[in-house]
């Protein structure tokens, strides 16, 4: 077990390495670099800022040199937010998004499974298809429409929550983000646990435990769940990724300080340390993710084995 | 017969169950009655589609969701049909417990064996989960697994089909039940295991004494384990009464047919002047088995130095259990995977030969399949599903001509040459099994594997068939590799029969010395298991 994880760790560097390069040669190929405001810079501040900046060595050169920082967990400075290094950035700003993310994942989980089972426990009844509708809703209304409805509702005309800001991460401020962020990721969650679940019910072994008279509890959620949560599972990785890239709009709406707003204007701004900083970052977080998932994978079903 | 008494413990009256479907309502099971008494064993026979199954689902409330039920099923005084689950679940699998067909599916394949036989216990006998597991451990002592102590830790994928199934057994014990039903228990097993596990029932049964309600299409289990029968078909029972009575003085012409399905009759020998056809020397197949990354490669012999010779009009009977390699050698001598040693057809060699050279030859020798559901396109119409090989083997004739053979060749199978224009899934299994045979005799092949072609189907559809098999042969001088794991059809087609285990002949000869007189254990084993023994005694007593 121990051996798998470690050899899961390392072979995550060269899918990083491949994800710098490809990355950092991309965002190069873009026209324009972070100083050509809409004024154009002196000739002579622009060689000063290019030359602190080793901008004017040959992309060769540059490649090198940020590979050899990158290796020591040192992101470069930001050309945009100057005076800040991308490692300062993202100290403040990672862990609100990981609050976020994380939050908004473990809602999803538990709003969206318990939501799946009861739908596949009344199948084809009116609970089911109230359930199911509600899940198409849930994904097929964006985001940036929920976020500004629920403000309206819940922040300004019934004055519960607050419409904005994070406030430390205080409990009324990441109600609504949070539950804006979820929404989707419950409906998705939502449908493959019925969707699994209506099978697992099916099962022969699930037939033989309520044959045996065992109790609810037992035959739906100790035989029945347990395999059918198994699809649920495969989908965390991917869903942990979109709950930390698609937090950009809500982070914008409600005015959070996260990683989200990096993406918009590191890219907007040719900020080629910034770019590079969210996408190393996003593409660890994706990694890892899939590694637990594997994990989780082998800790329910005794017929998955690393050895 | 006898009539319900003080000592009935379990009796279903003027049960019905009906399925609402899409396409109306499907009366499954049309008010039956049916008792069993302390210590009996009774079996529901019937074939499939007959509601013996439905029946005992609905009596212990484990239909699917669009089943309606009507009637009574009594238990100690009192109607468990229809009673709220809380309730129900103080009578099933605590009094009244079951055994399923599928010992593969059955068992949650995310908890160990023990965990499993423990929860019936906690929650019906009160038991804590330790006095439970310590209980299993005994339980798994009574069914004879081997190495107890370590099973009891083992997930389901760990063990074989046997062994699953006598867990099951062991699960049905563990809290002393009144009736065990046993629904095809054993139809998923191999013949000797099937043996073993009979065994194993009867045994328990009379140190325990419950009642036992076996539902079964095979009549040779029947006769073997049963005190009194109940014959179904279409959801009524046609008749019941003492086994030995049904079997002697059947009255319901469905069961006369149900006996009469067993196969029976002997293959005219082959004149010694016949022509020998095929010839197999040493035939190897091997497999390496993926054992991962930089491992030593494990290799399975399937089929090992194996060597036979076919005349003429021939068959030769090729029996095993699963994984006995008796496929793979049908395969190996068609030239359809790779294998070592030498195959010579009319005085050709064929091993070796590519795919283009093995083209030409395909014509004359053809492979009848197991599953009469998957082997048949479901987007052709059966009339191209038979023309089709007419398009490679002889591209001269034109598609009136391919329809005059493919209607000639339904004709011989007894089909309506009408049917040409429908689709598989129009047709019931029997009906697409000669679907398939029609599909090869439309090429005049002179040699046929046939690879388990009756096992799908139920007896009497089997009995057709092997008549059918039986006729083509005669017309047409047809020879024939007959694989199957049923004795009885094996000896009721075969001149020689071969017999298999691990991919190795472990006997062979002329199928009657192989049946009456087998000289090796595993073929006494094997054909005491299949009960053709008994059958043969009965037959001449």
């Amino acid at each position: 077990m121990h051996r798998y994880v470690l050899g899961r760790l390392l072979s995550a560097i060269p899918t990083l390495f491949l994800i710098v390069t490809i990355s950092f040669f991309l965002i190069r190929i873009a026209p324009g670099g972070p100083f050509d405001l809409e004024r154009p810079l002196e000739a002579k501040v622009m060689e000063n800022l290019n030359k602190i900046y080793h901008l004017d060595e040959p992309l060769w050169n540059q490649y090198l040199l940020y590979l050899k920082s990158i290796a020591q967990l040192d992101f470069g400075p930001s050309f945009y937010f100057r005076d800040f290094s991308i490692n300062e950035l993202f100290a403040q700003s990672l862990p609100i998004s990981i609050q976020l993310g994380l939050s908004a994942l473990c809602l999803a989980l538990f709003v969206g499974g318990t939501l799946g089972v009861i739908a596949a426990l009344r199948q084809n009844q009116a609970t089911d298809y109230t359930v199911m509708a509600a899940a198409t809703l849930g994904v097929t209304i964006p985001n940036f429409v929920v976020a500004p409805i629920l403000t309206l509702i819940l922040g300004v005309w019934l004055g519960w929550l607050p419409v904005g800001g994070w406030n430390g991460g205080a409990f009324v401020n990441v109600i609504l983000p949070v539950v804006t962020l979820a929404l989707p990721q419950v409906a998705v969650v939502a449908r493959l646990t019925r969707g699994s679940m209506i099978e697992a019910l099916r099962s022969n072994h699930v037939r033989t435990a309520r044959a045996y008279g065992l109790t609810g509890y037992m035959v739906i959620v100790v035989h029945a769940l347990r395999g059918a949560i198994l699809p649920v599972v495969s989908y965390l990785g991917p869903a942990a990724a979109a709950l930390l890239t698609g937090s950009v709009v809500i982070e914008t709406i409600f005015g959070i300080p996260g990683i989200g707003r990096y993406f918009v204007q590191g890219a907007l701004n040719r900020d080629y340390t910034l770019v590079m900083g969210t996408v190393v970052v996003v593409a660890c977080f994706v990694i890892l993710f899939n590694l637990i998932v594997d994990l989780l994978y082998a800790l329910l079903d005794p017929r998955v084995r690393y050895d | 017969m006898s009539n319900e008494n003080n000592k009935t413990v379990l009796s279903i009256k003027d049960l019905k169950v009906d399925f609402e479907t899409a396409t109306g309502t499907v009366n499954a099971v049309r008010g039956v009655n049916i008792h069993v008494e302390a210590g009996e064993t009774v079996a529901i026979v019937g074939e499939s589609g007959s509601g013996k199954s439905q029946t005992m689902m609905a009596a212990m409330g484990l239909l699917a969701s669009n089943g309606r039920t009507q009637g009574e099923v009594i238990y100690e005084d009192r109607n468990i049909l229809g009673l709220p689950v809380g309730q129900l679940n103080k009578v099933r699998g605590e009094k009244i417990t079951m055994i399923f067909q599928e010992p593969m599916t059955s068992l949650d394949p995310l908890y160990t064996i023990g965990r499993q036989l423990a929860e019936p216990m906690v929650v019906h006998g009160g038991l804590s989960w330790k006095a439970a597991r310590a209980k299993a451990l005994d339980l798994l002592r009574l069914v004879n697994i081997p190495e107890p102590e370590r099973k009891i830790k083992a997930y389901p994928y760990e063990m074989s089909g046997g062994q699953r199934q006598r867990v099951m057994i062991a699960m049905a014990l563990a809290n002393d039940p009144d009736v065990l039903i046993a629904d095809e228990p054993t139809t998923a097993l191999d013949v000797t295991t099937q043996a073993q596990i009979l065994d194993l029932l009867r045994d328990l049964q009379k140190r325990l004494g419950m009642a036992v309600i076996f539902i079964t299409h095979d009549l040779g289990i029947v006769r073997r384990i049963s005190d009194r029968v109940y014959v179904m078909k279409t959801g009524d029972v046609v008749e019941s009464g003492d086994t030995q009575k049904i079997f002697t003085q059947p009255e319901h012409p469905y069961t006369k047919m149900l006996l009469d399905a067993e196969p029976t009759g002997h293959k005219p020998p082959v004149p010694e002047s016949a022509p020998v056809l095929l010839e197999a020397q040493k035939v190897e197949v091997e497999f390496e088995l993926d054992t991962g990354f930089l491992q030593p490669k494990h290799v399975l012999r399937a089929v090992d130095n194996i060597s036979f010779s076919l005349r003429k009009g021939q068959t030769l009977g090729i029996v095993g259990e699963s994984g006995s390699g008796k496929s793979t050698l049908g395969r190996a001598i068609l030239n359809l995977l790779p294998a070592g040693g030498r195959v010579v057809f009319h005085g050709k060699q064929i091993s070796g030969l590519d795919r283009n050279a093995m083209r030409a030859l395909r014509k004359d020798m053809q492979l009848i399949f197991q599953d009469p559901f998957g082997s048949l396109s479901p987007r052709m119409t059966v009339g191209q599903i038979i023309s089709e090989g007419l398009l490679v083997h002889e591209p001269s004739l034109s598609a009136q001509d391919r329809d005059a053979r493919a209607c000639q060749a339904l004709e011989e199978v007894s089909l309506d040459p009408v049917m040409r224009n429908r689709y598989p899934h129009e047709f019931s299994g029997g009906q697409r099994q000669r679907i398939a045979i029609a599909r090869t005799m439309v090429l005049k092949p002179e040699f046929v594997v046939l690879d388990e072609p009756t096992s799908a189907l139920d007896r009497t559809i089997q009995k057709q068939v092997v008549e059918l098999l039986r006729d083509l042969q005669k017309a047409h001088e047809l020879t024939y590799l007959f694989i199957s794991h049923d004795l009885a059809v094996v000896r009721a087609l075969s001149d020689t029969v071969m017999v298999m285990q691990g991919g190795k002949v472990v006997e062979a000869g002329p199928a009657d010395a192989i049946f009456e007189d087998p000289k090796q254990d595993y073929t006494k084993e094997l054909v005491g298991a299949a009960m053709l023994t008994q059958q043969h005694m009965m037959e001449t007593a």
